[in-house]
């Protein structure tokens, strides 16, 4: 019989040392972090093989709370951390958690390549629309027309498609749920750390402080509610999907990885100066 | 046994990734710069080849921190930049030395600031090399004069490396880079390597940042080992601290690490000082001009030595002010604005006078240049 969510997580946090944690009250921070952890024990992985890396935000402090190998970068640099220590430990399970600021717009260079380049990362982007942990500035993620701490007369950019950048990039797996989908997102993050290559799993969360509470949804319930209603799928037929955003599996090919690509080059290398 | 001494014409960025696969590097992380760009091509052919590994990256930012990130899974780790890029670098070079982990930058100092020129040498990373990166932290910085030296220093950064958990930069520049030279390289069995240290103790009982030992071990991600690595300030388990009293003990351990062990990481050289009246302070590609210049001016009778700082950073303060002491003249001959002609008259303090010869156009200071300022001022009057 599967235990209560509680005893399976908490053998998993470094429950005596690091908590309260810093994040605010109904913040969706706290959902994927249960989510993962049980993602992570339902696939058996050992805690001494699990690397989580972050960088700068909320979800920078995300590892700290977990018995895992933890580090906590710089701002946007996550996935480069990760890609050399993929590349020195290739058989861990490397676990990059960033934020959609983190990965789109100062880490959004590394994250294109690293989508191209197919390192062995798992890519867990939070994308709560905002810049929460500076206090509610705009993000490359922020709606159009919203309102951040940065654009009071609402904001005139477009914003980015993390799940279609990851695709156009190159990704060979890309998933997208909410924090109100926990169900689903758990079993896409057991494909997302299955999956060999880069995979890139985007959680839209709740920042209801820093962005629900500017744009008419100051509790985190009208945020999740705002999520079940605005997202479909990923199967949806094209007349009903219309302006949502869908979920699901949105890309699942096979290309080869980069460390297994590398180990050959090795052999090779190794083969030519032995002669 | 008779000791294998190899030969070779090799240029300075070849030397250097000799010495780096000499002295056990097993990752590269880089992006294309020139004058450092064939350190970065000669490694993606040589590490797969000891089972090492290379990777371009994106850019230097990414390719630091993949630096650090391979270096924390246990591997000896650099990446080789110049003046555009070691600029990019200086960030992630403070998170490694807060975190405490091993790396060997090399930066070939070519003419700034800004672009500058690509192809020209300059000396005028030293003070960037020194406090680049934002906040109060220790720094070790070598400059090398020859080609050997390319080879030499770059074994001595990683074993400082290692041994003090300490980013170390070497502060090449384009001269020594990318001149050839003939080059005795020393029998394999003679070159020095450091070993980082492990742990021993069980993982219950490390702690990765332990304020009663003056550089804890630092053991390689997945080993068992479970900790946690931040750039914030941290308690001696790796987690973030507001705790002054956790925070003092730390700050005073990073400083004494590097300062305690002066002995073993500040490296100079004498030359004809036995009797010198005039001392030059020179290094990198500047030492060459200058010990040409001592050449010259000895023909000439005039009593100067020189003292040439194979160790930048830590700033050899003992060294210059032990000189201060025996010279009436010190002359310090770099390609900048006197970076290190300032640091000379700070530890100085007045007991010599400190004079500079700069040169900033891209052009290689000249003995003449230098013998110019050794010669006493021809008076008017005569």
């Amino acid at each position: 019989m599967k235990q209560p969510a509680f005893h399976t997580i908490y053998p998993y946090l470094r429950s005596h040392k690091k908590f309260p944690h810093v994040w605010c009250p109904g913040c969706g921070n706290g959902i994927v972090l249960g989510t993962l952890v049980r993602a992570i024990d339902g696939l058996g992985l050992q805690k001494d093989n699990v690397v989580m890396v972050s960088g700068i935000g909320c979800t920078g402090r995300m590892p700290v709370y977990v018995d895992f190998n933890t580090l906590h970068t710089t701002h946007g640099r996550a996935i480069p951390f990760a890609t050399g220590l993929k590349m020195a430990r290739p058989e861990m399970n490397v676990i990059v958690i960033m934020g959609d600021g983190d990965a789109t717009a100062i880490g959004g260079n590394h994250f294109i390549h690293a989508a191209r380049r197919n390192v062995g990362l798992t890519a867990i982007i939070v994308n709560n629309l905002i810049y929460g942990m500076t206090g509610g500035q705009c993000s490359p993620t922020t709606p159009k027309g919203s309102v951040a701490t940065t654009t009071v007369y609402g904001n005139i950019e477009q914003p980015f498609d993390i799940s279609r950048i990851a695709e156009a990039a190159g990704a060979p797996f890309v998933a997208r749920s909410t924090v109100v989908h926990v169900f689903e997102l758990e079993k896409l993050m057991e494909k997302a750390l299955q999956k060999k290559g880069f995979a890139v799993l985007e959680v839209i969360s709740n920042c209801h402080v820093g962005y629900g509470r500017r744009n008419g949804m100051p509790a985190a319930v009208e945020m999740l509610k705002w999520m079940r209603q605005n997202t479909v799928p990923a199967n949806t037929p094209p007349g009903k999907a219309d302006g949502k955003i869908t979920r699901g599996v949105l890309a699942d090919k096979d290309v080869p990885e980069y460390t297994e690509l590398y180990e050959k080059i090795i052999e090779k290398a190794m083969g030519r100066a032995a002669e | 046994m008779t000791d294998n001494v190899v030969v070779k014409l090799m240029q300075g960025n070849e030397a250097c990734a000799e010495g780096a696969i000499a002295a056990g590097a097993r990752f590269f992380a880089g992006y294309p710069i020139t004058p450092s760009s064939e350190i970065a091509e000669i490694l993606s052919s040589l590490l797969p080849g000891v089972g090492g590994k290379f990777i371009q990256m994106e850019d230097e930012i990414a390719s630091i921190a993949a630096v650090i990130g391979a270096s924390l899974g246990g591997l000896k780790s650099m990446t080789a930049t110049s003046g555009p890029g070691f600029s990019l670098m200086q960030e992630n070079l403070g998170f490694a030395a807060a975190a405490e982990i091993p790396c060997v930058i090399v930066n070939v100092q070519r003419a700034g600031p800004s672009t500058g020129q690509p192809t020209s040498p300059s000396q005028g990373d030293v003070m960037q090399a020194r406090w680049g990166t934002h906040g109060d932290h220790p720094i070790i910085a070598l400059s090398p004069s020859s080609v050997r030296e390319m080879f030499d220093l770059t074994v001595r950064a990683f074993n400082l490396s290692e041994k003090y958990r300490t980013p170390v930069i070497v502060l090449a520049d384009e001269v020594v880079a990318h001149m050839r030279e003939k080059v005795e390289f020393p029998a394999e069995q003679r070159i020095p390597v450091f070993e980082r240290p492990t742990p021993t103790v069980p993982p219950e009982w490390y702690f990765p940042f332990d304020n009663s030992m003056e550089v804890p071990p630092l053991a390689p991600l997945g080993e068992g080992y479970r900790y946690h690595v931040t750039g914030l300030y941290h308690d001696k388990a790796g987690f973030p601290t507001l705790r002054p009293d956790e925070i003092t003990p730390w700050f005073e351990r990073v400083f004494a690490k590097i300062e305690r062990h002066l002995n073993d990481i500040v490296e100079v050289e004498e030359r004809m000082m036995d009797d010198a009246e005039i001392g030059l302070v020179a290094y990198g590609c500047s030492a060459r001009s200058a010990l040409a210049a001592l050449r010259l001016a000895r023909e000439q009778g005039f009593k100067v030595g020189m003292l040439r700082l194979k160790t930048v950073w830590p700033f050899p303060e003992r060294e210059v002010t032990r000189l201060s002491r025996r010279v009436d003249r010190i002359i310090v001959p770099e390609m900048n604005r006197g970076q290190i002609r300032l640091e000379v008259e700070r530890v100085v303090r007045g007991r010599a006078e400190v004079v500079g010869v700069n040169r900033l156009d891209g052009e290689m200071i000249t003995p003449n240049q230098i013998f110019e300022a050794i010669k006493p001022p021809v008076s008017e009057d005569l």
